[in-house]
């Protein structure tokens, strides 16, 4: 089951047509299909791949070897390197984004012109391609004469190097993956928070409730939904960060910032490594799938008392 | 309706100005940068107020750029037209073969629209690349890295599911009353899908549309894997081109204006479609 497809089945009634010895669907249909068949034959390829012992440069050494490029990792210090850090920056950015995100959509809750104008605003980072994004940061902290440079100097901060010093690499391209994706989640609460019922809030004012409490045990509750929504895609989408890092330091300085799609990029392109990288990526894949399943459970469970309460 | 003391309104002001601020600035600094010269920017401290200089557009629009080892010929032009062609081609073609689908979905139960739509769904949880590297092999067996056939292919995976996602929820809200009422008047299915079921759901077929555009516009690694040099958008053309120029970093910041330009623009003017596009996108699928 999907997301998509749990909410396509609650609550909308349905009038779809049965299409008894039609065609007209399927004709209308088999260009996706195509598309579709497009996505499976290199990702089975790819499976395929992934078990055999493949390097570009050393083609005659092509052959099965079962699971050991699987089993090769399992002891690799460089792969639990890569499954650390991108695990680290998935949590990093999520979790920073949600909550910026969500104080951002408080704050601009109440429609005014000036609230909106703020979130349209706030659209154009979100429309700025990332490897771009990542080109614009590295301009603003160039050592030499980087904006963000000379304005930590102004702290008495001198040597600070951003993305190019192991210790503050991550930082970097955090808040550069910040920058680009918070809008997003803004947009998605935003949207939440204005289409809630306002009855509860309005009882609860009446009633002389605290904020605090109406944040808590209302606002939150009935926004949660929307929050695991929106903290699916961004989960996905940075557990697979590309662009922002390969533009920013290919994964650099030395392995600090190597995260999966980088490390399975450049065991392919470098070491031409066929086997490995797709391997790398199946791994990738599982934990993508096992991390989108807890959210989808969890998902399911707050939707259900959701509704239970309105 | 809710009442907010002084305090409340001065904390809520300063926020939103710093959140203004830093989500602004980067787009603003560069764009200043861009109209200064090395010197100029070098300058420490940097200064606001400067003698603007047209210099960096017009080394990148006539492809000569002045270095201190001499003149180099760049094609950063090349990526531009590349990205207008590739993007545009892509969408058109998504929504010539996604629409129809869309309406199928909404309109029609079978098992393979709900197959098609569950794999192009679990793509979205796949890695590009998983897709990417097999593909770069085959397409160099097949010579389609060489063409912008194959680039706008690729973009398929983009811009069709998005526009199937989007235009499907707008179909599926449509009452299909009035296709029923135009049909018993004696008009054949196409009719009633172009004249009746497309217009009405315009608004969702343009928010898709713009939205794959920019998607696909400012896609980066299916380029990066698939393109060849002359075939390459400004994403990856500005990389390039970053590594190439070295340190002409007036430069570097029109390129990275030029690219950034048309979606920007695109997204201030069409912002109404795009915030409900990315709802829809992400709520709905």
């Amino acid at each position: 089951m999907t997301m998509l497809q749990m909410l396509r089945t609650s609550g909308r009634v349905d009038r779809k047509a049965r299409p008894r010895g039609q065609i007209l669907p399927y004709v209308l249909s088999l260009p996706a299909l195509l598309v579709c068949v497009a996505i499976l034959v290199p990702f089975v390829t790819a499976a395929i791949y992934s078990l055999q012992r493949y390097r570009l440069n050393l083609p005659y050494l092509r052959g099965f070897i079962g699971l050991q490029n699987y089993i090769d990792f399992l002891s690799d210090p460089a792969f639990w390197n890569t499954f650390r850090i991108s695990l680290t920056y998935t949590a990093l950015t999520v979790v920073l984004e949600l909550l910026l995100g969500l104080a951002i959509a408080l704050l601009l809750r109440r429609p005014s012109r000036f609230h909106n104008a703020v979130s349209i605003a706030l659209l154009l980072p979100l429309m700025t391609a990332p490897a771009i994004a990542a080109l614009m940061w590295k301009l603003m902290t160039n050592p030499s004469f980087g904006i963000l440079s000379y304005l930590v100097s102004l702290f008495g901060i001198n040597d600070f190097k951003w993305a190019s010093d192991p210790s503050t690499a991550l930082f970097t391209v955090v808040l550069v993956d910040i920058w680009v994706y918070t809008p997003f989640i803004m947009i998605l609460l935003l949207a939440g928070l204005r289409s809630l019922p306002r009855q509860p809030f309005e009882a609860a004012a009446l009633d002389g409730v605290p904020a605090s409490f109406v944040f808590f045990r209302i606002t939150l509750p009935m926004l949660a939904p929307y929050i695991i929504t929106a903290s699916l895609f961004r989960l996905l989408d940075s557990i697979q960060q590309f662009d922002i890092i390969y533009a920013m330091t290919q994964g650099g300085p030395g392995d600090r910032l190597m995260v999966f799609q980088v490390q399975a990029y450049l065991e392919f392109f470098q070491y031409t490594n066929v086997g490995r990288s797709t391997a790398l990526l199946m791994i990738l894949w599982l934990i993508t799938n096992i991390l989108s399943n807890i959210f989808i459970k969890n998902w399911l469970r707050l939707r259900a008392r959701a509704h239970h309460q309105a | 309706m809710e009442h907010v003391s002084l305090a409340g309104r001065i904390f809520r002001g300063v926020a939103l100005t710093l959140i203004l601020v830093f989500f602004m600035f980067p787009i603003f600094w560069i764009l200043l940068m861009s109209f200064q010269t090395n010197e100029q920017i070098l300058r420490i401290p940097p200064r606001i107020y400067f003698e603007p200089t047209l210099a960096n557009y017009e080394a990148l629009i006539s492809g000569q750029l002045r270095t201190a080892a001499g003149n180099l010929q760049i094609s950063f032009m090349r990526n531009l037209f590349n990205s207008f062609v590739l993007s545009s081609a892509a969408v058109v073609l998504a929504l010539l073969l996604g629409v129809p689908a869309a309406y199928a979905f909404a309109r029609y139960k079978f098992r393979l629209g709900e197959t098609i739509a569950f794999t192009l769904l679990s793509f979205r949880f796949a890695p590009p690349l998983l897709v990417l590297l097999p593909l770069s092999l085959y397409y160099q067996q097949l010579g389609l890295n060489d063409t912008y056939f194959g680039i706008v292919w690729v973009y398929q995976l983009i811009a069709l599911p998005l526009i199937l996602w989007i235009v499907r929820g707008y179909f599926e809200d449509m009452s299909p009353d009035i296709e029923h009422a135009y049909r018993l008047a004696g008009h054949s299915w196409r009719e009633a899908f172009t004249r009746i079921a497309v217009p009405l759901a315009g608004p969702g077929i343009a928010a898709a549309g713009l939205l794959s555009f920019i998607f696909c516009w400012n896609n980066f690694v299916f380029a990066l894997i698939l393109a060849s040099a002359d075939k390459q958008p400004v994403t990856v053309g500005a990389l390039a081109f970053v590594t190439a120029s070295g340190i002409q970093y007036g430069q570097i910041a029109a390129a990275i204006v030029l690219s950034v330009m048309p979606t920007l623009l695109l997204a201030l003017y069409a912002q109404r479609y795009l915030v409900e596009g990315l709802s829809l996108g992400a709520v709905k699928g």
